[in-house]
C-alpha cells in the first residue's frame, strides 16, 4: 500500500520543499478511512469531506473541508483523527481541518455504492430524496402537518417491506431501530437527513 | 458592527435554552423507561447540545469582535451564573415523571423547530447555517415528543391524568417564547432575529391538533410567567435553574480549566 501511495507523489511544488501528493492520490487515501460507526463506508461515501486543496498562502499545507453529520456526532473528532493518520501515512503532515456547515449535510449525498454497503451491513439504507421534503425553506409555518407519513423502509436481511418503527432514536443518532414483521429481525435504519 | 453586543445576547438565547434542556436529558441516561427510550432521550440531548456548542461559540467569536478575548463555549457554560443564563424558562423545569419530560419536550420542540426555520432567511449567514443544522435535527425531536404525548393522553386513566397534569403545569412557561423585547425587536429588524410574534399561530395550531388527538384539554389559564419581558430571556430564572447549574458546573468551579 505504501509503495503504491509512494509512486502516486509527484513533485509539483517545484521548490526546494518535499513533494506533495496529486489530489487523487489524496481522495483515495481519505477514501479508505471508515466511518467509526459503520466502518463499511468511508468517510467519502457518506459525504463528510466536501473539499481538498493546497493552501495558496501555504502550499505544503492541505485544507481539507469536512462537514458534521449530526451537530452533536460524537464520531467527528475520531472521523478527524482518521483523516489525519491518512495523510500523514501519505506523507502530507501540514493538514488543516476546516469545519463547514453550509451547505448542510444530507444523506442525499450518499452515494448508490455506499447504500448497497449499508444493506450489505444490515443497514437499511435511508429512503431517497426524503430530506429535502421534510425541511420546508421557505415557508415558516409549514411545521404542519408534522406528523408526516412514515417512511417505507425495506428490510435489509429479508428484503420484505412489511416493516415497523421500535423506536425513532437508534444505536446512533443517525439511526432509527426498526422491527421486520416477516422474519422478525430487528434493524437499523439510517434516517433520511 | 454596530450590533454586536445584541447580536451576542441573541446567540446566548439561542444557544441556552438547547443547551439547558440538554443538561436535563443528560439526567435521564440509565433511568430511560425502556433501553430505547433511555437511547433516544441521550440522542435528542446530544443534538441540542451539538447546536448549543455551535451557538455558543458563535456567541464567543461576536464578544471577541467587541474587545476582549471572547469566551469559549466552555467558558459561556460553565463559568456565567444564573442570572447570566437566557433560557427560557420552560427548559429549566424540573424532568418530574415521564409525562411531565415528554410534555416539555414537545411544547418546546414545536417552538424550536418554528423558530429555527424562521432563522432561515436571516441576512446573518452563519445564523442561518447553524439554523438550517439544527432544524433538520428537531424535525424527528418534534415527531418524537408528539407521538409521546398523544401516546400517554391517550392512554390509561393515570398516564392521561399525568399528562394533562403535566402539561397544565407548564402552560404559563410557554408566553415568553412569542414576546420579543429589546434585543430581538432591534434584530427583528434588521433582518437577523427570528420575529417570534408570528410563532404563536402555528405552535397554537400543532399543539391544539396533538392535545386533540390525545384527547387532552388546552389549558385555559391565560396568565404567563415571563411574558411581561421579565422572563428566562432576561435572566430572571425560577428556582430550578440554580439547581441544575450547580450540577452542571461543579467540575470546573471546584477545579477551574481542568482539562481531560
Amino acid at each position: 500500500m505504501v509503495t503504491a501511495v509512494q509512486q502516486a507523489i509527484v513533485g509539483a511544488t517545484g521548490g526546494a520543499t518535499a513533494p506533495r501528493p496529486a489530489l487523487g492520490a489524496v481522495w483515495a487515501a481519505l477514501d479508505a478511512v471508515p466511518d467509526p460507526e459503520i466502518p463499511v463506508i468511508s468517510v467519502i461515501e457518506l459525504g463528510i469531506v466536501r473539499a481538498v486543496e493546497w493552501s495558496a498562502a501555504n502550499p505544503q499545507t492541505l485544507i481539507v473541508s469536512v462537514t458534521p453529520t449530526y451537530s452533536g456526532c460524537p464520531a467527528t473528532e475520531l472521523i478527524v483523527d482518521g483523516i489525519r493518520e491518512a495523510l500523514a501515512a501519505l506523507g502530507v503532515a501540514d493538514v488543516e481541518i476546516r469545519f463547514r456547515l453550509a451547505p448542510p449535510w444530507t444523506t442525499d449525498w450518499m452515494s448508490a455504492e455506499a447504500r448497497r454497503k449499508l444493506r450489505a451491513y444490515g443497514i437499511a439504507p435511508p429512503a431517497g430524496g426524503a430530506a429535502s421534503a421534510r425541511v420546508s425553506r421557505v415557508d415558516v409555518a409549514g411545521i404542519s402537518p408534522l406528523r408526516r407519513a412514515k417512511d417505507v423502509v425495506g428490510c435489509p436481511r429479508c428484503g420484505s417491506a412489511r416493516t415497523e418503527l421500535v423506536a425513532q432514536f437508534g444505536s446512533t443518532a443517525c439511526k432509527a431501530l426498526y422491527r421486520c414483521v416477516d422474519c422478525l429481525e430487528p434493524f437499523d435504519y439510517f434516517k433520511p437527513h | 458592527m454596530d450590533d454586536d453586543p445584541i447580536l451576542f445576547q441573541y446567540l446566548l438565547r439561542l444557544g441556552d435554552s438547547p443547551l439547558i434542556l440538554a443538561q436535563q436529558l443528560g439526567a435521564w441516561v440509565g433511568k430511560g423507561p425502556a433501553l430505547e427510550e433511555d437511547i433516544a432521550l441521550t440522542n435528542v440531548g446530544l443534538d441540542l447540545l451539538g447546536q448549543a456548542r455551535l451557538w455558543l461559540t458563535c456567541a464567543g467569536e461576536v464578544e471577541a469582535r467587541l474587545g476582549g478575548a471572547g469566551r469559549s463555549e466552555d467558558e459561556l457554560a460553565f463559568t456565567r451564573d444564573g442570572g447570566e443564563f437566557r433560557n427560557l424558562l420552560l427548559v429549566e423545569q424540573p424532568n418530574g415523571s415521564y409525562a411531565d419530560t415528554m410534555a416539555r419536550q414537545f411544547l418546546f420542540d414545536t417552538w424550536h423547530l418554528l423558530a429555527l426555520r424562521a432563522l432561515l432567511p436571516s441576512r446573518d449567514a452563519r445564523v442561518a447555517a447553524i439554523a438550517d443544522k439544527a432544524a433538520r435535527e428537531v424535525a424527528y425531536h418534534v415527531e418524537r415528543s408528539g407521538d409521546w404525548v398523544v401516546r400517554l393522553g391517550d392512554g390509561t386513566p393515570e398516564s392521561h391524568a399525568r399528562m394533562q397534569a403535566a402539561i397544565d403545569g407548564l402552560w404559563m412557561y410557554t408566553g415568553e417564547m412569542f414576546v420579543p423585547d429589546a434585543v430581538e425587536l432591534a434584530l427583528i429588524d434588521a433582518g437577523v432575529a427570528a420575529d417570534v410574534r408570528a410563532l404563536e399561530a402555528p405552535w397554537r395550531r400543532h399543539v391544539d391538533a396533538v392535545l386533540a388527538e390525545a384527547t387532552l384539554s388546552v389549558p385555559q389559564n391565560g396568565w404567563m410567567q415571563g411574558g411581561g419581558g421579565r422572563g428566562g430571556k432576561q435572566g430572571v430564572h425560577t428556582e430550578h435553574l440554580g439547581h441544575l447549574l450547580a450540577e452542571m458546573q461543579f467540575l470546573q468551579r471546584a477545579y477551574p480549566d481542568a482539562q481531560w
